[in-house]
């Protein structure tokens, strides 16, 4: 399939890093694998998420926060706008409602102006300058009657275009204010010109209105970046301002930069229409991004925690996980080492069963003709060394009653063997085997110490069975015991569904090689006369009660046999060959 | 007292020969069969005091002859003799019949005792 081939090539080399590597390196790569990817999915969108919404929520809260500042800039140009236009309609309107003949006269000037300043306001002076610049009229607290304008910038560009507005500039009084002229004419001549002057300080009233905080500050600047107003952090009016509005007629225009105080700002220009004047509105980012300053902390935060969860959480699992998976692994190669000795144990014991059935038979009839000649020379007249046939009959006898018995126990052994569940007290199969052995210790004066606990619950188990498991055992420690040995013989409740019996000798002990041994069917020590089986048999046996056997030796001190016993007989009651 | 007659069937000859004789010594009339097949047949043609049987045999084993024998002799004991040194086929035989059982290599004077004490009971 190849929906899983791919998944095939990368699986093996996660988590399974390599059968022939030594086991704890290999649970350590294990480990280091899974800790790996799950950091790999878990950490990455995490980030991922954590990245986008830093910059979706940047966005939306940038424009949250500067729309209100476009908003107010574009009414306050809108204020200004008015004014000026205003200004400029209020003069507009002289030159079209009085022809030049009237303004040219000081006097009906003179009326005109105070109209002007009583029912407008802001406005300075009035003036009426001829074709050829020269001013003819002047209304205003200055002499300036007579002066020639001609060679004025301002003066030709109102010839050209109608109107004027001038810059910000300080004039005479030194406060600073801006001059509007507008063009009129009579029959002789188009480019007459009526100049009025008005007082800029109404525009610090516009600005106030704007109600800025105090970190921030509003002014206006000409097109090359001169104020126009005073600013309340960069300078007075007609100084250089650090900011330069974008040339042309643009709108509204935003941007971030550095101001002389090295704060980072936001500045949004916006320009004035008929007007060459921008209105600029600076703002500290630490003001406007106050709230995003906060919200990202919070989210850097909440990241930082997140993610040192998220690890804890891996490493911690991880760990259960992969220790989980070690014992499991560790309790099926337990297991199925105790297969492999089940299997040999059986193996073993068809093969000496199928030898010693075949000896058996043989020795069946060594028996049965020993046994004729036993017979007839019983039968027979004395004759020279009948005595003697007699002796070597009876000897062929007892060997092959040796014979059997291997033969029968090897039988024994392979057979199979069925189990009967009855209550027991296994304290009372303990003495009773102690009894098949009474005249064996008496005589050679061991000491039975029996430490047996008398509340021990009954268990559910094979009487024969449980006697042969404790008479292997006990023939075990009496051959190990010298003479007037020991041997300590206790009982008690393990855990509520096993019980202990512990048989200790201060015999000779058994080397490492000999214990890792001693199950094994055919391994004796006792060389000459054991069959090797005892063991093995017993060990067969405790295992198929559901039980288990354990032996711990100290060579030279002595051993101990522990039997670990089932209550209840096991679910799996199954036969062992 | 007449002589008991004793069937003995094993198909090891060196065995079932000189048992046959040391049963003979012992004062048993003993006739000899190879097989189960034979057994039955001699069955067929005589009546005897016991029967002993191997279990292990041949073609027909001594469960099969016991089997066959039981439903027309009744009343004939059988003792087994086993050679697998497991008291199941002794058990087994006894289930179906049989009056006890042996294992081999076996003890003549034991042989003896259960055949006296099976005799006995008829």
């Amino acid at each position: 399939m190849a929906e899983s081939r791919w998944w095939q090539y990368f699986k093996p080399n996660i988590f399974d890093p390599g059968e022939d590597l030594q086991s704890t390196d290999r649970y350590r790569l294990l480990r280091r694998n899974i800790v790996v990817l799950m950091m790999l999915v878990t950490i990455i969108p995490l980030t991922l998420m954590a990245v986008i919404n830093y910059h979706q929520y940047r966005s939306s809260l940038t424009d949250e926060i500067i729309n209100p500042m476009r908003l107010l800039t574009s009414k306050t140009k809108h204020s200004f706008e008015l004014f000026l236009e205003e200004k400029l309609s209020t003069v507009r309107f002289i030159t079209s409602a009085y022809p030049v003949e009237t303004l040219a006269n000081e006097k009906n000037l003179n009326r005109i102006f105070r109209v002007l300043k009583k029912e407008f306001g802001g406005f300075v002076d009035l003036g009426l300058i001829d074709c050829k610049g020269i001013q003819v009229s002047y209304a205003g607290p200055y002499d300036l009657l007579a002066k020639d304008y001609s060679d004025q910038a301002w003066y030709h560009e109102v010839t050209i275009r109608g109107t004027y507005v001038s810059d910000v500039f300080m004039g005479y009084r030194n406060f600073p204010h801006i001059a509007i002229a507008v063009q009129l004419g009579n029959e002789e001549c188009d480019n007459w010109v009526l100049r009025a002057t008005i007082d800029t300080s109404l525009f610090d009233n516009l600005i106030a209105a704007m109600g800025l905080d105090a970190e921030s500050d509003a002014f206006l600047i000409n097109d090359k970046g001169v104020f126009q107003t005073n600013s309340k952090f960069y300078g007075k009016v007609l100084e250089k301002c650090p900011f330069l509005p974008p040339p042309g007629n643009y709108g509204i225009h935003i941007e971030e930069e550095m101001d002389p105080k090295g704060r980072e700002v936001i500045v949004v220009y916006t320009h004035l229409e008929n007007f060459c004047c921008n209105l600029v509105m600076v703002k500290p980012k630490s003001v406007v991004l106050k709230t995003w300053f906060t919200l990202k902390s919070e989210m850097f935060f909440i990241f930082i925690i997140g993610t040192i969860f998220i690890l804890l959480t891996i490493f911690k699992m991880t760990g259960v996980l992969v220790k989980k998976t070690r014992d499991a692994d560790e309790r099926r190669e337990l297991a199925f080492r105790e297969l492999e000795h089940a299997h040999k144990l059986s193996s073993i014991g068809r093969l000496a069963a199928g030898v010693a059935h075949e000896i058996n038979n043989p020795l069946a009839v060594i028996n049965e003709k020993a046994g004729l000649m036993k017979d007839l020379l019983e039968r027979a007249e004395p004759f020279d060394k009948k005595e003697k046939f007699m002796e070597v009959t009876a000897s062929i006898q007892k060997s092959v009653e040796r014979c059997k018995t291997i033969t029968h126990r090897l039988l024994g052994f392979a057979r199979r063997m069925e189990v009967q569940f009855e209550l027991l007290d296994v304290n009372d199969v303990i003495r009773e085997v102690l009894g098949f052995l009474e005249k064996e210790y008496l005589y050679r004066g061991i000491e039975i110490r029996l430490e047996l606990d008398e509340n021990l619950p009954q268990i559910s188990s094979d009487l024969g069975q449980l006697q042969q498991v404790f008479l292997n055992i006990l023939t075990n420690s009496f051959s190990a015991v010298e003479d007037n040995g020991l041997v300590i013989i206790r009982t008690w409740e393990e855990d509520p569904e096993t019980l202990g019996v512990s048989i200790e000798d201060n015999g000779c002990g058994m080397s490492k090689e000999t214990l890792d041994q001693i199950f094994e069917p055919f391994f004796t020590t006792k060389k000459g006369y054991g069959t090797g089986l005892g063991l093995a048999i017993t060990y067969g046996i405790v295992q198929k009660l559901g039980g288990r056997l354990k032996v711990e030796s100290q060579e030279g001190e002595g051993t101990i046999f522990y039997v670990f016993l089932r209550k209840a007989p096991p679910s799996n009651t199954g036969e062992l060959r | 007292m007449r002589e008991r007659t004793l069937l003995l069937v094993d198909d090891e000859v060196e065995f079932v020969q000189t048992l046959a004789e040391r049963l003979q010594l012992r004062g048993f009339q003993v006739y000899i069969a190879h097989d189960g097949d034979e057994a039955l047949i001699q069955l067929e043609k005589s009546r005897f005091d016991m029967v002993i049987l191997d279990v292990m045999m041949p073609g027909l084993g001594g469960l099969d002859v016991l089997k066959q024998m039981k439903p027309i002799y009744p009343e004939t004991p059988v003792i087994l003799l086993t050679g697998r040194g497991s008291t199941n086929d002794g058990i087994e035989g006894m289930r179906l019949g049989a009056r006890d059982y042996l294992m081999k290599p076996i003890n003549i004077d034991e042989l003896i005792k259960k055949i006296g004490e099976n005799l006995n009971a008829t």
